[in-house]
């Protein structure tokens, strides 16, 4: 046996992903050339270089296939009703800030259903960081038309073609107060991990839209390949704009992509400007919860 | 274990019953509510506001019931007592949620101060129309524990009650008020702190392996933790096995629905509560709960001073029904009569018990206010005159 | 094996392929940057063809094979070299 061979063998690492997921449940559901995996790979590998305690990050999901996230996840995770995802973190969130707190759902379920919570919690900088995965369709049911299906492109519930305008996300994250606003494509791996730890990291309503193939409905019903077609289209039309102003970053049928990190400010978080207001209203008498009190020093 | 003195207003008020449900929450160690304004309930949860902050309880109006109702969710398994506030409209919302609770066991109180329906109907006026849905209202088969208070006295202390079943049982507990006992002024004793029994849900301590977050021993209520703990718990509102991993089985679904139930009707022995005046000997028996259960009491004064042998059955909880009682009941009388702020809804659980073997007389109202004490006396007579 | 084994010891870095969580999706074989990976005729018991590492010599270790992966089938990385005095 070649000497170099046997010691080099010898220290293959195991995979270091691992011990962030339910290997215990793997393979995961999502379809071949399916993006969602992809995205979640780059939250593993943020997480491993924030230096959180895994202990205290809870995620929350809610119904798509890329609400099924939470179950693949090894923290404290929760899969909650369609659409109900951020006021279930809200909730938690208040009950105990020491916890950082990810909602991660997909583009249907945070801003069809799930919109109205989507612009408050923004609007109130809840201290969330919300990942959402957008495929431009509902997955899990069948290929439904999103709010963020492109102007003519075909859904199961727009046979002949979508006429609905679509959300701008990052418009309206920023508009209704998100401090940390980006949009990154499945492709930018790598961009994609550094601005989900820049997120991980900032404190109020942090909003990251990731753009990811569905091969087996979006792409198939519109004829646009599989999975690998879409990454590629990704890699060839996007074009990195930090600082882009967000009025101008709306997404249409096949066409360019602006990605890059938006937003980037600060502003009181919710948390942070309840517990100042009633320390300077209350005084003496404001008594916070003990979880308060450590996150805080009230 | 005793309440926490700091959230205590021991001594005497004169206060509303509205008021008295949020210092009975306070009082059961409750600390996070999520509400939504809406009447005539806003009342618990504008007085919350208020109070939380000195009793390090946190409040937050949420952006609707349905926000609400899941928020406390969240809080929960953040490690809070918690609690939301509404009536018919907000309640109808916060139906989906109300089965995520049952289905995850996520220990939390629902307060629904009951107003005339369906609809908007009449936002101030009180009615009992809720029944029925607060037993079924969410899709699937689950179970709920439901307790009707009848004073600002009894919004107090069921309130407590409420928040500690919901803790032993690790089930969503209803308090069924109505706008007539919700904005009624009475006087409400609240007794010193160490003389409040409150119960924490059981928790689990031992070593991560060990944990298995929904392996019930056999009282069927599997113990709790709360995130950031380390258990590093997965919650789903699928059904689930035991982990709580999702498992799209058929015999996960059976062996899953069924503790569910049984996790209630097994225990209902130690859950039923009612109260009983007159009713050994009697030939008719007046069922009531909430307010209703005092406009009868003059018609059945009436009754017993003309020699008829009325007594009188209050459910303090509804649900689960007390049906062994009202079997046992509808051997021995003649009739019961079941007077309602409604068009007939727990009438057909007592129905359903007598089986046929006395008569069952509805007494309906469309709600807006309360009976006339002469239409449930009129209705203890007609009983008597045979089906 | 001695081909291999001299290829490995030139190489910076090497892949770990799960194959029977692979779904021959094709991500880590066109984003590999030094383009040393190929989908394989081989297949694996749900039919899909995985990919295997075919320029030993040329892989990197850079793990973008393992970051762009949906499946955490394959991961890269830096092989550490045992020195003489060890």
């Amino acid at each position: 046996m070649p000497e170099e061979l046997y010691e080099i063998e010898a220290t293959i690492p195991p995979n270091p992903i691992e011990e962030y997921l339910r290997m215990d449940r793997m393979p995961h559901i999502w379809c071949p050339g399916c993006g969602i995996g992809t995205t979640v790979n780059c939250f593993v590998r943020a997480l491993q270089t924030s230096g959180l305690d895994l202990d205290k990050v809870a995620v929350v999901s809610g119904i798509g296939c890329t609400g099924r996230v939470a179950g693949y996840m090894n923290l404290d995770s929760f899969h909650t009703t369609h659409g109900r995802a951020i006021p279930f973190a809200t909730g938690l969130k208040l009950a105990n800030p020491g916890l950082k707190v990810v909602v991660y759902s997909g583009d249907g379920d945070l801003t069809a259903i799930g919109g109205n919570h989507f612009i408050h919690a923004a609007r109130r900088n809840m201290d969330l960081t919300v990942i959402l995965i957008n495929n431009m369709i509902y997955g899990m049911t069948g290929g439904q038309a999103a709010p963020t299906t492109p102007v003519g492109a075909t859904a199961s519930t727009t046979p002949h073609g979508n006429f609905e305008e679509t959300f701008n996300l990052p418009f309206l994250a920023e508009s209704c107060g998100a401090v940390y606003v980006a949009r990154w494509t499945a492709h930018h791996v790598r961009h994609l991990t550094k601005s989900i730890k820049e997120a991980l990291g900032k404190k109020g309503f942090s909003f990251i839209e990731i753009l990811a193939p569905c091969p087996t409905l979006y792409s198939r019903r519109n004829k646009l390949g599989d999975g690998l077609d879409q990454m590629e289209f990704y890699r060839d039309q996007s074009e990195i704009k930090n600082g882009a102003d967000t009025k101008t970053v709306a997404l249409d049928f096949q066409g360019k992509i602006i990605v890059g990190k938006f937003v980037d400010k600060e502003r009181p978080t919710y948390l942070e400007a309840m517990n100042a207001h009633y320390q300077k209203k209350l005084g003496e008498r404001y008594v916070p919860s003990d979880e308060m009190r450590k996150v805080f020093h009230v | 274990m005793h309440a926490d003195p700091i959230g205590v207003l021991t001594g005497a008020h004169f206060i509303d019953g509205d008021h008295a449900c949020s210092e009975g929450a306070i009082a059961a160690g409750c600390r996070f509510v999520a509400g939504y304004p809406i009447t005539p309930s806003t009342e618990v949860v504008e007085r919350i506001a208020d109070r939380f902050p000195f009793v390090g309880g946190v409040f937050i109006q949420m952006e609707d019931e349905i926000a609400s109702s899941i928020a406390i969710q969240g809080a929960a398994w953040g490690g809070k007592k918690v609690m939301t506030v509404t009536s018919g409209p907000g309640f109808s919302l916060m139906m989906e949620h109300i089965g995520l609770a049952a289905m995850t066991e996520t220990p939390c109180v629902f307060v629904d101060v009951q107003r005339a329906g369906p609809s908007t109907g009449l936002p101030t006026m009180p009615a009992q129309g809720d029944m029925m849905q607060a037993r079924w209202g969410s899709h699937g088969d689950y179970q709920i524990i439901a307790l009707c208070p009848n004073s600002p006295q009894e919004c107090f202390d069921l309130t407590i009650h409420a928040f500690n079943l919901s803790e032993r049982y690790r089930v969503p507990v209803m308090i069924m008020m109505d706008e007539c006992v919700g904005h009624m002024i009475e006087r409400v004793v609240i007794p010193s702190a160490d003389k409040i029994e409150v119960v924490d849900r059981k928790t689990f301590e031992g070593p991560k392996e060990n944990y298995r977050a929904f392996d019930a021993g056999r009282d069927l209520v599997p113990m709790m933790v709360k995130a950031g703990d380390g258990y590093r718990i997965h919650v789903t509102g699928l059904t689930h096995d035991e982990k709580g991993y999702p498992d799209m089985s058929v015999s996960a679904q059976g062996k899953l629905v069924q503790r569910l139930m049984d996790k209630i009707r097994l225990n209902a022995d130690d859950i039923v509560l009612y109260k009983e005046e007159n009713v050994e000997g009697a030939d008719v028996v007046v069922v009531t709960y909430g307010i209703t259960s005092r406009t009868a009491i003059p018609a059945i004064e009436q009754a017993r001073a003309k020699g008829l042998k009325v007594g009188h059955l209050r459910l303090i909880v509804a649900w689960p029904f007390p049906e062994k009682r009202i079997r046992e009941l509808a051997g021995r009388v003649k009739s019961i009569v079941v007077p309602e702020l409604n068009m007939g809804q727990m009438v057909y659980e007592v129905e359903r018990c007598a089986a046929g073997k006395c008569n069952v007389v509805s007494v309906p109202h469309a709600g807006g206010t309360v009976h006339q004490p002469k239409e449930i006396f009129a209705a203890i007579e007609k009983s008597l005159r045979g089906k | 094996m001695a081909q291999v084994a001299e290829q490995t010891k030139k190489a910076r870095g090497s892949v770990v392929i799960a194959a029977e969580r692979c779904k021959g999706c094709g991500f880590c074989v066109e984003f590999c940057p030094p383009e040393v990976l190929e989908l394989s005729a081989e297949y694996n018991s749900k039919g899909y063809h995985t990919p295997f590492l075919a320029k030993r010599d040329q892989c990197t270790g850079c793990d973008i094979c393992g970051m762009v992966c949906p499946d955490f089938a394959i991961y890269g990385y830096i092989i550490k070299k045992k020195t003489k005095e060890a």
